[in-house]
This record gives structure tokens, sequence and C-alpha cells, in this order.
């Protein structure tokens, strides 16, 4: 049943050749051909994606399919680990998502960056992130998903520190793979207990093995997805590893759209829904998923309340919106998450995009109190975002309306805390209309508050892609939950029953209307008065709370980061470096002088002095072999014997 | 290796062509140090080797195996060469430093 796919291995390798011939040769090859290997490559990637769906839409590919003969990767006694690929509902979904707007987003960094010195390196990375994305989608195994999780890890970490030149940039880096190492560790602990509890790593197998035992609940399955939550908090941005998201933003605006808000901080979810199975048999992981992804809604949307900087209020955003889709996976409700994953990737890099052309109109400025007036200025920009801003704050039939209702309403279906949860989202929604209209009137109405601003629309090669995501945004829901939920359902189990009838009407009154309120409150504070501060003259307190983030990366520092740079000072300065190193160094140094000093002696420059040696130690040599003989015994045995 | 061979030199001891190969070598062992003529310490060169092939033929004789002579015959070939390498480099020598006394050529030193 399972007919081998031979081209299946280039939708990731295709970007790879990209990532090769402009990383390698980028440097000498013409702009124009930069450009081309950049586009070319991940274009194939999509058609060949594109290509599959149509199998498996035609009918001609059954789902799921795995790989029937995949080449052996790691073969140790009984585990056999094999470069496995899986096509299901799932990973097409996020394939389609990743190559899709991935393609979008390599045309719209085309323009974004075009006068950049290091294009071609920047392309190179695009590319390889893309590389590593799929293969973490297609992996059909964990420990391949892990290889894919590792490398979009370093494709974040090369982008955000893009800019390496600038030291806040190489910190963000920095910053973002020290905290996803945290993650990546729980994962790691995940995988290896996965191995030996089920002695497989193959999701499918994994999966045919809880089957055959219903009654298996709790106890190692809950560590094992608690392991996972973990990877997925340090991946995903949650709480509280999400630190590192919001510094990311120092890397180039296209690659905030792409690696940071719409694919890759998304592959904790879709890990959580890939391995659903073991999450389904431990009702308390499920609920910390669950507290874990309202928490983090909710706490992130009230940073992005008052974040200044265009680029922050988005990050927050995203943060925040993560936050719903764990609230999704943590009732089980996984297609709803994924739903919003879908959606959220359309609307989401659109915003960072629709940011970027702001950014690029207001020549590299991104604090929003010098923005204003850019209405007339970028009409397509101002009309794109808007769209999105629509979308995110959950405007009847733009495409999150369905999606987020779809999580709140799972939430509030769920027993024990789902109520309480629900709220938290619903009171997010609110909060999310309101930083949402607040950056879209700071930025487009009222006057230009700088006034050394000669704002201008970009390119067409820019407005290309927001048009499209524009358009995916509004469009994006209307294949709607039951829909979407029935094609995810052989993948990710079926979505818990919700509420029905007229309580799901009032449930969806209730969510538009929080983003209706937290856009008046926005309207009211933002629409005629020209301050980014309004906030501050209401709560000043509060304001200065959430201004400083909650102290978060302050008590991280002081928490964690400082004790251990006093430490590894100490350990690694005085200890390792100046006793055991520095030790060892002298004492190989003092050795070879003192033998140096006895050798040199030989090194007289007589020849015949150097023929005595010789003479001499070949007459030794005889003498070793002939003592023995002459006692009886064989040459090597009586010198071994020691006698 | 036919028997009336065998007879033919049985009279003569093993011991003796040892005894002689011995004293070749060691008679070459005392030129090579003591002599200070660079091209007396290369005939000593020639002289141990040729105490050794001496060896190598009695012994193949005595165990009748053919490889001891196929020696001699390598050591002869190597000896050869080096005789024409080593003579065309204390040429050389002579040319650059006008003295073939190996006490006054130290130049290997450090």
């Amino acid at each position: 049943m399972n007919e081998p796919l031979l081209f299946l291995p280039f939708i990731p390798l295709l970007p790879f050749f990209g990532f090769l011939i402009n990383g390698l040769l980028g440097r000498r090859l013409p702009k124009p051909l930069v450009s081309f290997v950049a586009l070319a490559f991940p274009c194939a990637s999509l058609l060949l994606v594109l290509h599959v769906t149509y199998l498996a839409w035609s009918g001609s590919l059954p789902l799921p399919w795995s790989e029937p003969n995949a080449p052996a990767w790691i073969s140790v006694g009984a585990v056999h680990i094999t470069f496995t690929s899986v096509i299901d509902q799932l990973s097409l979904v996020m394939l389609l998502i990743v190559t899709g707007v991935g393609f979008l987003i390599h045309i719209y960094s085309v323009g974004y960056m075009h006068d950049e010195p290091g294009y071609w390196r920047y392309f190179a990375y695009l590319n390889l992130f893309l590389f590593f994305m799929t293969v973490l989608v297609q992996a059909g195994n964990v420990l391949l998903m892990f290889v894919g999780w590792e490398g979009v890890g370093l494709a974040s970490y090369l982008l955000i520190g893009f800019w390496f030149q600038k030291p806040s940039a190489a910190n963000a880096g920095m910053k973002a793979f020290v905290v996803n190492r945290v993650g990546d560790f729980g994962f790691l602990i995940g995988i290896f207990l996965i191995l030996a509890n089920f002695g497989t790593l193959t999701f499918s197998e994994i999966a045919v093995k809880l089957a055959a035992n219903p009654a298996w609940t709790g106890g190692v399955l809950t560590a094992i997805a608690l392991c996972l939550l973990v990877g997925a908090t340090g991946k995903s941005a949650q709480l509280p590893l999400y630190v590192w998201l919001p510094d990311a933003m120092e890397g180039p605006t296209p690659v905030s759209a792409l690696i940071h808000a719409a694919t890759m901080v998304t592959a904790g979810v879709y890990m959580i829904a890939r391995t659903h199975f073991i999450f389904d048999r431990s009702p308390f992981a499920l609920s910390v998923v669950a507290i874990v992804g309202a928490a983090t809604a909710i706490f992130a949307a009230t940073i992005g309340l008052v974040q200044t900087d265009i680029k922050r209020v988005l990050a927050y955003s995203t943060v925040s919106q993560l936050g719903y889709m764990f609230l999704g996976c943590g009732v089980a409700a996984y297609s709803a998450a994924i739903f919003h994953l879908m959606t959220h990737a359309f609307f989401k890099a659109l915003l960072f995009l629709a940011a970027g052309s702001v950014i690029h109109a207001m020549g590299g400025e991104q604090d929003m109190r010098k923005m204003g007036g850019l209405r007339t200025k970028v009409p397509i920009t101002f009309w794109t975002m808007t769209m999105a801003v629509l979308a995110i704050s959950g405007f009847p039939f733009m495409s999150a309306f369905f999606s987020k209702d779809a999580i709140l309403a799972a939430a509030f279906a769920a027993g024990g805390l789902g109520k309480v949860l629900w709220f938290v989202g619903l009171v997010t929604a609110a909060l999310t209309a309101f930083y949402m209209f607040r950056l879209w009137y700071l930025t487009f109405f009222g006057d230009l508050r700088d006034h050394d601003a000669h704002p201008h629309e970009s390119s067409w090669v820019m407005l290309g892609p927001l048009v499209i995501l524009a358009v995916l945004s509004v469009i994006g829901g209307w294949i709607g939950m039951e829909h979407f939920g029935a094609y995810l359902t052989p993948s990710v189990g079926a979505r818990p029953e919700g509420p029905s009838g007229s309580l799901e009407y009032l449930l969806t009154a209730l969510a538009v209307a929080a983003g209706a309120l937290g856009w008046f409150i926005a309207h009211r504070m933002y629409h005629r008065p020209a301050t980014a501060d309004g906030l501050a003259a209401v709560t000043p307190p509060g304001y200065k709370l959430l201004a400083g983030k909650y102290y978060v990366d302050q008590i991280y520092s002081y928490l964690i980061v400082k004790p251990l740079l006093v430490l590894s000072k100490f350990f690694l300065e005085w200890v390792v470096d100046f006793a055991i190193l520095g030790g060892l160094a002298w004492l190989l140094a003092g050795i070879a002088t003192l033998f140096g000093a006895i050798l040199q002696r030989w090194q007289s420059g007589n020849l015949r002095s150097y023929a005595a040696w010789l003479a001499v130690g070949a007459a030794a040599i005889l003498l070793f072999f002939l003592i023995p003989y002459t006692l009886g015994a064989s040459g090597l045995d009586f010198w071994a014997r020691g006698r | 290796m036919n028997i009336a061979s065998v007879h033919m030199f049985s009279d003569v001891p093993l011991s003796w062509y040892l005894l002689l190969s011995a004293a070749l070598f060691c008679l070459g062992v005392v030129g090579f140090l003591i002599k200070r003529n660079l091209i007396t310490v290369f005939m000593s060169i020639e002289l141990m080797l040729n105490g050794v092939n001496l060896s190598f033929v009695t012994f193949a004789h005595q165990w009748h195996a053919v490889k001891g002579q196929i020696f001699v015959f390598f050591v002869m070939m190597v000896a050869a060469a080096e005789a024409a390498v080593g003579l065309a480099i204390i040429i050389a020598v002579f040319r650059a430093r006008s003295t073939l006394a190996v006490d006054r050529i130290d130049l290997m030193k450090l």
C-alpha cells in the first residue's frame, strides 16, 4: 500500500542545495543569480509539496503514508532508527504552511534585503532554515524530528545574529540559543525516556504500542509528556522560556516573520500534536500544557500593551498567540490548535511583513512614537496591515475569528479548570485587540511625528506577498473548524465535543465582544492624541511594571546568569584554567626541558661520537639477547619474567 | 644443494667462519670509530657489510637455505649504491671544505 515516493526527500533537500550554492559561492555570484537560486529551490520544494497534496487529495496517495524501506541511520541491538518520512494530514498541512509562507517571505526578502552587503549569506541561511524545518515536519521518528528541531535553532541563531557587528544582535542570537538549550535538554530526556520505555522512536510504532495497552496511563507517560513540554516551551517561547523571542527581533524583519512568527516557533505545537497519543494518556501533563498556554497568553499580551517598538509588540503578540495554541493542545483540541497555527501563520507573517514595509518606509525606524499618519503615505501596506489587525482581533469572518473561537470553545467545554482558562483566553482576546489597534492607530493615524522622515511605499516585490497573505488572512478560516477538524482527525484524533446550539453562539458573541471592547478602548486612547503612552496616565505603577516586562529578564539575570558567571569565573579561571590546564602545561614543559637538557649532550655534531653511541647501542641489544641465551632461556621470556 | 658439496666443506667447523665474520665486523667497527679520514671510515663500513655477508653465507650453507645467499646479493647491491652516493658526497665535502677529517666536519650539531 505504501508506494515509495522517490521525490519526497527532495522537499527538504532542494532548499539545502540552495543553501550550498549560495553559501559556498554566493559571495562571487552576481546578485540576480543569488536571488534566482534563493527563490528557485524553495519554489521547487513548494511545487513538490503541492504535488504531494494533489496526490493525497485525488486519492492516489493513501494517508498516512510512511516510507516503506527507509535507509537505516542507527542500528544498535534491537533499536533501529531510520531516515523515515511520514506524510499524513498533519504534516501535509504543516508542509504547505512552511513552504508556502516560506516562499512568499523569500520573495519579500528580495526587496527588503536588497541593499544588504550580506545578501547571499542571508539567503543561504534562509534556505538552510527551510531545509531543517521541512526535515522537522516530515520526520517519521522523534530523533529525526530532533535533528530538524536543532537545525532550525541553528538557522534561527544565525539569522537573529545576521547583523553580528551589532552587539545587541549578536547577544540576542546567543540568548535564543542558550534558552533553547534548556528546552532541548528536556526534549532530549523525553526522547531517551521514549526509547527506554517503547524501544522505538518511530511515531507510528509508539502509537501502536500505546493502543495495545489501553490501560497504560500516567506514570512514566506523564514524565515523557512533561519532558516534551519543556522542549516545546523552549522552541515555542512559552513561560518560563519565552524570554528569547522578543530579543530575537534584532534579526531582519522577514526573518521575524518566517522563523519567529509563522513557522519555527510553532514547532512546539506541532510536536505536541504529533505526539498527542502520549499526551492523551496523561491528563496531568495535558492540564499543565493548558495552564502554561493560558498563562503565557495573558502574560505576554499584557507586556505587549505598552511596547513602543513596532516589532516588539508583534513579538509579544506571537508569544501570546502561541499560548492560545498550547491552550488548544492542553484541552486535547489538537486540530483547533493546528487550525490556529495555520491562520496565525498567515496573519502574523503578514503583520511582520507589513511592519517591515513600514520600517522600510521610515528608513529603518522601529519606534511607533515617531510614526503616525502613514495611512496615506503607504496605502497598500496600510490596507494589508488592516486586514491582519482585524484578523488577529477576531473580527467576524476573518481567519482568527474561526480558529481562536474554536480554541476558546474547546477550553470552555473542557472540565476542571476549563472555564477559568476560557476566561483567561477571553481577556487575552480583549488585550490582543487593544494592543493591535494601538499599533494600528499609532502607526497609521494622526500626524507623522518624526519630521525628518520621508515615507515611501515599498516596491511590488514586497507588496505582492503582502497582498497574497492579506487574502489568506481573510479567507484562511473559511474552511471552518468542522471540516478542518474532520480532515485532521486521522492524524491527531477527534476533537472533543464542543458546546453547541445557543451556547456556541453566545461564546462566539462574547469573543467578538471582547475584541470590540479592546478596539473601543484603543480607539478612545490613541485615535486622536499623538502620544504612545496613553496607558501610563491611567495606572503609572502598572505601566511601569509592564514596561519593565515584569522584570523577568532582570530576575533571570540575578537568579541564573550572574551567579553562573561568577561561578564560571572562579571555577573556570582559577580551578580549570590556572590550576588544571596551566599546571598541566607547566608540567609538560618542565618534563620536556629536563629531557632536553640531558639529551642535548648527545648532539655533539661529532660523527665519531654518534658512531660510538651507535656501536654501544648495538652492543647493548646484542647483550640483551645473549645474556638469557647463555643462561639457557629464550631471550624475551627471560626479561619478561624479570629474572 | 647436493650431498657432495656438504661433505666437501664440512671439515671446517661452523664456528671458524663465524669467528672470521665477527673479526671482520669488529675491525670495521674499530676502523669506523678511530680513523679520521672520511675515505677510511667509508671503507670500514664496507668491511662491516662484508663481515655480515660472510655470516649470511655461512648460515645459508649450514641450514641449506638459499635465503641467506639472496640477502647477500641485496647487501651487495645496497653497498654498491651506497658507495656511489657516498663517494659523491665525499667529493662534494672535500670541494667545500678542503679536508676529509671527520672531526672537522661537525656542522650537524644544533
